[in-house]
């Protein structure tokens, strides 16, 4: 590799990352400033600081109220995808049984189902045929078990050693009590994998939420915020900064969870997840 | 409702064998169809019916009536499809479509090769990087929609800094504008995933084959032509196709950023024409029927670029 063409690799990742962070440093500096600066000599402000955003939103959308909305949407959805995916990964992965190539088939097949097709029915079924509009349950139905943390999970089962699993069984251990005693130990990692994985979709989902929600009190944040950008925001007299300031609890959690585990979050994992 | 598919329980044929028999009917685990069932019921509930459930609705006269009352819902063949066909906003939804896969999907696929070969030649920072490019798609679209609302207006950041350059009417307000403003930002947004995923094919491409390269005195852009470019094949191909899927579902961003589609529809996407027809002006067969004729294109789409990108 020659000096010139690494000066490039860098002059090339340095702009790309230029374009991509710079969006997130006027959202969060514009936040928590009382006058959000569209002008490029005022991008590094010295005063004007203030908490008064959060505020401005927080009186049109119940800031907390939707962060809790959001936080229960995505908890369910993690509870449901860690219970019933580490069952399912791990029969697919270590059990034979009956049905195990028609459960491997029919993932593949969910992978594929686009959400366009099932967006009226479902709406129609959970809605009016099992009247859960305006639950979190109905929220959370449609993504109770993520079929990529099914996937993750199968492939790190059958990482592990043959030999563990079959000295437990000669123990005369239950399969259940083999799973949380031998095999889950044995992947947190996965685990972590499996929960970032699965907390940014239910976090960010938007067109789910806004379907079934009517109820602005059971709104998550993303639904709530998506209201006031699109409704409120017109008669407000300055509504930039609430919107900055609204995206920025949105974005935060997701943000900072990433960056506390990024280094479980790896390329071949996310590659094997799509893969399956 | 809806049939739950569990394994079909058969008892042993001769008595004389019965374990062995069960062994063979069941698996060896038969509690494994247990463990696997809570997710099987998921998808029978979640995505088998409410698919067949589409394909129902959008052959029938179908309306939303009060909990509890029974209305007839006939049988209308293909009418609903016809609808949709002959509808000009539908048309233009897909015409629309059309203009973001035109700049989006190229764009995604080159950034993201370029970018990921860039990182992956172990360079410093790479982890900072990768991190900067995969927080945008981490981050949910309502934030970063608020965010780019507010660079691309009239008076926004981007046309103080282009000056006399900026578009007249404003990006997100201009018919010629708004639909690539969308591809650029969507582009933006999911890059980073592409990159992890070129990052995850560019591993697997044996150093030796650069080396060989190399020696036989292949310059830096012919060895990414002839050994980068046929080494990704396989992630190129679903790079392609998870793009298009991706801009097939566009609704978050012209329900906010172009204010529902606008202006004067030249950024509808067939999604948000699928949420005013079947929920806001309460026609789900018809949003049905258009939610199959979108995915079938979809599907012949996703061929397509599986087939260009195939090795000859």
């Amino acid at each position: 590799m020659t000096r010139t063409t690494a000066w490039w690799r860098y002059a090339i990742l340095a702009a790309a990352a230029l374009v991509f962070a710079f969006p997130f440093y006027f959202m969060v500096v514009g936040a928590f400033q009382q006058n959000p600066t569209n002008t490029p000599d005022e991008m590094f402000p010295r005063e004007g600081w203030t908490l008064g955003n959060f505020t401005a939103i927080d009186s049109r959308i119940d800031l907390l109220g939707s962060l809790t909305n959001s936080l229960i949407f995505t908890a369910g959805v993690l509870l449901g995808t860690v219970t019933f995916g580490l069952l399912a990964g791990y029969a697919l992965a270590r059990l034979d049984f009956r049905g195990k190539s028609a459960t491997w088939v029919l993932m593949m097949l969910v992978q594929m189902v686009p959400f366009q097709l099932l967006m009226i029915p479902l709406y129609v079924q959970i809605t009016r045929s099992y009247g859960l509009g305006d639950t979190y349950l109905g929220m959370i139905l449609p993504f109770l078990i993520n079929t990529t943390a099914v996937f993750i999970f199968t492939q790190f089962f059958r990482a592990l050693p043959k030999e563990i699993f079959e000295a437990a069984r000669i123990d005369g251990a239950s399969e259940l009590r083999i799973l949380r005693s031998v095999a889950v130990p044995m992947v947190r990692p996965a685990l972590v994998t499996v929960l970032l994985v699965t907390f940014i979709g239910p976090w960010n989902e938007f067109l789910w939420p806004f379907l079934v929600t009517k109820d602005t009190s059971l709104q998550p944040l993303a639904v709530s915020l998506a209201n006031y950008i699109s409704n409120v925001a017109q008669s407000t007299a300055n509504p930039n900064g609430a919107i900055l300031a609204g995206a920025t609890a949105l974005a935060f959690p997701v943000v900072i969870l990433f960056l506390l585990f990024q280094r479980y979050f790896t390329a071949s994992d996310i590659g094997a997840a799509v893969k399956g | 409702m809806t049939d739950v598919v569990t394994p079909p329980v058969r008892t042993p044929s001769s008595p004389g064998s019965r374990t062995g028999g069960r062994r063979k009917v069941l698996g060896r685990h038969p509690i494994g169809s247990l463990f696997a069932l809570p997710y099987m019921v998921f998808v029978a509930l979640i995505f088998a019916y409410p698919l067949v459930f589409a394909c129902y609705i959008a052959f029938h006269d179908y309306f939303f009536t009060a909990p509890g009352v029974e209305m007839e819902r006939p049988f209308v063949g293909l009418a609903n499809f016809i609808d949709v066909l002959t509808d000009p906003q539908v048309l233009e939804s897909f015409r629309n479509t059309a203009v973001f896969l035109v700049i989006n999907v190229p764009l995604t696929a080159v950034a993201a090769l370029v970018l990921a070969s860039a990182l992956n030649a172990g360079i410093r920072w790479a982890a900072a990087f990768r991190v900067a490019f995969y927080v945008p798609y981490l981050t949910a679209s309502v934030s970063l929609v608020g965010v780019w609302m507010l660079l691309f207006s009239s008076g926004g950041l981007v046309n103080s800094v282009l000056g006399p350059l900026a578009p007249e009417p404003s990006w997100l307000v201009n018919s010629a504008l708004a639909m690539p403003s969308i591809a650029l930002y969507v582009t933006w947004k999911q890059l980073g995933f592409y990159i992890l995923l070129y990052l995850a094919a560019l591993q697997n491409i044996p150093a030796e084959l650069h080396e060989s390269a190399a020696t036989d005195g292949a310059s830096a852009l012919q060895r990414f032509r002839h050994v980068t470019i046929p080494g990704v094949r396989n992630a190129t191909t679903l790079v392609l196709i998870l793009a298009i899927i991706t801009g097939a579902n566009l609704f978050t961003e012209p329900y906010l950023l172009t204010n529902g589609g606008g202006p004067d529809g030249a950024s509808l996407t067939p999604v948000l024409l699928i949420y005013q027809k079947g929920i806001q002006q309460q026609n789900p067969d018809t949003a049905a029927a258009m939610g199959m004729i979108l995915v079938i294109i979809v599907g012949l789409l996703s061929l397509t670029a599986n087939r260009l990108t195939r090795e000859k």
